[in-house]
């Protein structure tokens, strides 16, 4: 294994220059001739638009274009597809009606898209959406998933009987319900999944270009997946994919959220071509309140039953599921074949069933947030447990110990449909339980209580399912001056993939860590691409170089025996290097690439140039165990997190470094969603509260536990050649019900079962002061 | 951000003579509220008058008994200043919890002070210290001074040229951030000064003031015990999505013990 090998943890080679301050993020692109564009978002939740009048804006100096409904209709754009399809239990298709790039009629959410102005400056362009006149008959609203559900609430599309998108199920019912009936023992949790804002650091932008000469558009625009991109966006606007190229550049942080496609992707190469300049667009933090998509919003009804030893027999889970106002890209798929399909967890469950109602509401809409469904899942049966360990007198860990999926029943199909290929689940536990020290913590808890403190312990154990595919290509060409390209699909969203693909390859083909350049975001430079999202890239990407590394070394082995004159046979190859088998000749793997046709015979292929699949056709099942340790100040009801510790089985770990930032990042997304992020609309209008970085709360340093603890209990994926589960998603996935449990532990003597997040002071601190 | 026109004034008689003479002028010190305030578009002065360059509302100085701190300090240099660490220290530490390093870079405390901000920090220690706020036209006792919620005494186009704090025995504060902003929920300076105990509460209600039941309390018995049976009225406090205004009156009273065990 090489200095920069697999394994290896090895500080990023993108860092330096983002650091330096190098990057060239959206807002760092200039163009010449360039205008800008900004946004008219409605100011109401719900209204039918009488009239909208341009006239006065339109004539304000410096500004060149305004667009509505009306010329989107006029030149055939058209709206943005919802691509995942659920069909609801009673065998009706789902309700599907296509998001507007700019609304017709009606708005149906605060920040819903109007009108679309292009001027010489920001500031015009700002000011100019101030003189455009709308007349609203403004319509009652509706933000709550349950209220939503119910016959007589207002409804978000006038043209749709109810606000039901999809009345979904999974499992067998009947068995399910049989169980329960005749179950000596239940226990059921009500809980909401809370909504929250993804604010990642860079906000959303897009600049739209238009060469008349080529007839060529391009779209410059932060994207997780600009191949989607490139066929969703030509496809609204009626042109042929080859005539748009999509580039993504630097990008801060998409968590799911860049992965989908907004209207203002559409509109800037629309407007480009307009005005016959570049548009640039870029959101303002207000903006990204109102128009990124949001994540979460569940509300749940869980129920298990179990036998007197403690043995799980089934589950049940009934779930809201708020969209939002329109069905975003892959919205219906999150809370449904996402999400709920890993409701049994780690756990031998012989039966399941799951019911997901997803409704409109007039809200942002909801998509993929990272985890997608399955941090909402895991948080479902992670207290479940507790609470019917706590119900029927079992401990935390013993009720774990009696159901966690033994070691000779995997791999493992639950009954919802995932099979676990892999994994050592109650050595998870067990690590983490000792690591943790779990066994004495009731005498911190009691020398906390000294203090005014109430400690609280928590268990998670986690399972999250990372997404198969799509099947990624990688090209890899070795260039003239001694580098070698990598072409793939996947992007770079600061997850570190450069460096870690940079390792697979060091360590496939012994190349030179630092002369291995991946280019990736890029729709003209590299032809086909599924993205990022899913904590899948790795897996995908590092299985394709896996199967280009052998076809590449068979090619160089057959080129190095000529110039070795060897046979072929008698050439091995390792650390870079071809050899002729027991003697020191050899040659390197860069200088067999520089080898001229005109120097091999004929039936020699100069080029060890090549392309491969990643040809995988499994997901994987990332999985471990969380505990968490914090302490509740019983004046005030803050919560400090104190010792945080983490089993991960990841499957083959590529960085560790990369890992253990990977699950600080995600455990601190967990943290922020059970502590204090909260999207609140106000119900009687609509309206977004916590619509300001002043009122919607993000974790802070000194919100993060002194100290994680992160240990690798690495089984090896075996539906893929390098074993890899992938690592960006699981921190969060094992965070929520973790942290939860340690909340109601620390304050079970005031005989709560849950608490909802997110856990405020003031909600912790009415617990305590209601029965002290 | 509206259109503006941007004046940097170089002395207080050039601010006035532009306050009178202009359409809709508004005075800028560190700029920390009304900049944000101009960029969502919610504030549309007709011109800016900074008062970054008059070198008289900078700087901190002790003169008998008193620390006076000029109106344009900033949060950093009180946080960092050795004579105000030295003589109010609970001053220096209150203003290092305000906002961020660039905040606290940028934002000064005559600007805060005249904002009144229900839950700015320095307004309770104004209130607690007894300061006196020197104006270009009087100096104004600070228990006149906030009267609520973003109204203060000043006239319109009146400047605070500088603060007046007597130097206290002892003083204290505690606070409770509210979880987003980090602006304080409840933010209680306690101080024993030549006049007695005073207590100034800020973050609960809508604006700073002072807490007799607090004072009346600590007078007879300095000691976090004595805090335990009094009540805090919960009527006139601030509720929101961040605390019910009985939970910030029991935080008052949280923040004050914490506030007395700080000092003994």
């Amino acid at each position: 294994m090489g200095q920069f090998g697999v394994g290896q943890a090895i500080r990023r080679k993108e860092d330096i220059r983002l650091l330096e301050g190098k990057g060239r993020y959206l807002d760092d692109l200039h163009f010449e001739n360039q205008a800008y564009g900004a946004v008219l978002r409605s100011p109401h939740a719900h209204a039918k638009i009488k009239s909208i009048n341009i006239e006065n804006a339109v004539n304000l100096n410096g500004v060149l274009d305004i667009i509505t409904a009306k010329d989107l209709k006029a030149d055939n754009i058209t709206g943005i597809p919802c691509l995942a399809k659920v069909e609801s239990r009673d065998g009706q298709d789902m309700a599907n009606p296509l998001r507007p790039i700019l609304a017709e009629d009606y708005v149906r959410y605060v920040g819903d898209y109007i009108a679309f102005v292009v001027a010489e400056t920001k500031e015009i362009a700002k000011a100019a959406l101030e003189y455009i006149e709308i007349d609203f008959d403004i319509l009652d609203s509706i933000t709550n998933p349950v209220d939503a559900s119910k016959n007589d609430s207002p409804r978000v599309w006038d043209n749709l009987d109810t606000n039901r998108v999809f009345d979904w199920e999974n499992g067998n019912k009947d068995k399910v319900d049989d169980i329960f009936k005749n179950s000596e023992l239940k226990s059921e949790v009500h809980l909401i999944n809370n909504r929250v804002v993804v604010n990642s650091m860079e906000p959303r932008g897009a600049i739209g270009q238009f060469d008349k000469d080529k007839n060529k558009f391009t779209l410059y625009t932060p994207s997780q997946n600009v191949h989607l991109m490139k066929t969703l966006v030509s496809g609204s606007l009626g042109i042929e994919s080859e005539n748009l190229r999509v580039v993504s550049p630097d990008m801060g942080g998409g968590f799911g959220m860049k992965v989908f496609i907004y209207p203002e992707q559409i509109l800037l190469p629309y407007a480009s071509k307009r005005v016959n300049k570049t548009v640039k667009w870029t959101s303002d933090r207000s903006e990204a309140f109102i128009s990124d998509t949001q994540g979460r919003d569940h509300v749940t009804k869980a129920e298990i039953a179990l036998d007197k030893n403690g043995k799980f027999k089934a589950i049940r889970v009934k779930t809201i599921s708020n969209m939002g106002a329109y069905l975003s890209n892959f919205a219906p798929m999150i809370a449904t074949q996402a999400g709920t399909v890993m409701l049994t967890g780690l756990y031998d469950i012989p039966e399941a069933y799951v019911n997901v109602l997803g409704v409109f509401t007039n809200t942002v809409p909801i998509d993929a947030y990272r985890g997608a469904g399955r941090p909402e899942a895991s948080h479902i049966i992670e207290r479940l447990v507790d609470v019917a360990a706590s119900d029927h007198g079992f401990a935390k860990d013993q009720i774990r110990r009696i159901n966690l999926i033994p070691n000779e029943k995997v791999p493992y199909k639950t009954p919802l449909g995932p099979e676990y290929d892999s994994g050592n689940f109650i050595k998870n536990l067990e690590d983490a339980l000792k690591i943790s020290k779990w066994s004495n913590f009731y005498e911190r808890k009691k020398e906390a209580k000294k203090r005014g403190k109430f400690r609280g312990i928590g268990i998670g154990c986690y399972v999250e399912a990372a997404a198969g595919g799509p099947n990624e290509d990688v090209e890899i060409i070795f260039e003239e001056d001694g580098s070698v390209s990598v072409l793939i699909g996947t992007i770079a969203i600061g997850q570190g993939i450069v460096t870690s693909y940079s390792q697979v390859l060091e360590e496939l083909l012994g190349i030179d860590f630092e002369k291995i350049n991946i280019i990736m975001g890029d729709t003209d430079k590299v032809a086909t691409g599924g993205g990022t999202g899913g904590s899948k890239s790795l897996m995908l990407g590092a299985s394709a170089m896996k199967h280009a590394s052998v076809e590449i070394i068979n090619k160089g082995k057959k080129i190095a025996a000529h110039l070795l004159e060897a046979s072929e046979a008698d050439i091995n190859f390792s650390d870079g290097y071809f050899t002729i088998k027991g003697t020191d000749k050899k040659i390197n793997i860069t200088d067999v690439a520089k080898t001229k046709q005109s120097d091999l015979p004929e039936n020699i292929d100069a080029s060890l140039n090549t392309k491969a699949n990643s040809d995988v056709s499994n997901g994987t099942y990332p999985n471990g165990c969380h505990v968490c340790e914090l302490e509740i100040d019983g004046d005030t009801g803050h919560v400090k997190l104190l010792n945080y510790t983490v089993i991960d089985d990841l499957g083959k770990v590529i960085n560790p470094l990369i890992v253990e930032g990977q699950v600080h990042g995600g455990i601190v997304q967990g943290l922020g969603q059970v502590l204090m992020e909260h999207c609140i609309y106000d119900h009687s209008n609509g309206q977004l509260i916590t619509g300001s970085f002043m009122d919607y709360a993000m974790p802070r340093a000194d919100n993060v536990p002194p100290k994680i603890s992160l240990g690798f209990n690495e089984v090896l994926c075996t539906k893929n050649p390098l074993g890899i589960k992938g690592a960006g998603e699981a921190g969060t996935v094992g965070a929520l019900g973790c942290i939860v449990n340690a909340l109601v532990n620390a304050l079970e003597e005031f005989g709560v079962s849950h608490i909802e997040m997110p856990a405020t002071p003031e909600s912790l601190w009415g617990i305590i002061n209601s029965k002290q | 951000m509206y259109e503006f026109q941007y004046h940097k004034a170089s002395s207080i008689n050039e601010v006035k003579e532009k306050i009178s003479s202009l359409n809709d002028p508004k005075i800028m010190a560190g700029g920390m509220t009304l900049i944000p305030t101009m960029k969502q578009r919610l504030a549309a002065p007709s011109d800016i008058i900074d008062l970054s360059n008059i070198n008289e509302l900078k700087g901190i100085s002790k003169e008998k008994g008193f620390i006076i701190i000029g109106a344009m300090t900033t949060h950093f240099e009180v946080h960092t200043s050795e004579l105000v660490k030295k003589e109010i220290p609970s001053l220096a530490f209150l203003a290092g919890l305000i906002g961020d390093p660039m905040v606290r870079h940028r934002g000064t405390i005559g600007g805060s002070v005249a904002n009144s901000d229900p839950s700015a920090d320095y307004p309770s220690s104004v209130i607690s210290l007894g300061a006196k706020i020197i104006t270009d036209k009087r100096e104004i006792e600070s228990d006149e001074f906030f009267i609520d919620l973003f109204e203060t005494a000043l006239d319109d186009d009146e400047i605070i040229l500088s603060l007046k704090f007597p130097i206290p025995n002892k003083s204290a504060y505690m606070k409770f951030p509210q979880p987003a902003s980090r602006y304080a929920l409840v933010g209680v300076f306690i101080s024993d000064t030549k006049e007695g105990i005073r207590v100034g509460i800020t973050g609960a209600g809508p604006c700073a003031f002072r807490s007799k039941e607090i004072e009346k309390a600590l007078s007879k018995n300095f000691t976090e015990s004595a805090i335990e049976n009094v009540n805090i009225p919960s009527e006139n406090l601030n509720s929101d999505i961040h605390a019910s205004a009985e939970y910030r009156a029991h935080l008052v009273k949280v923040m004050a013990k914490r506030a007395i065990k700080k000092l003994s």
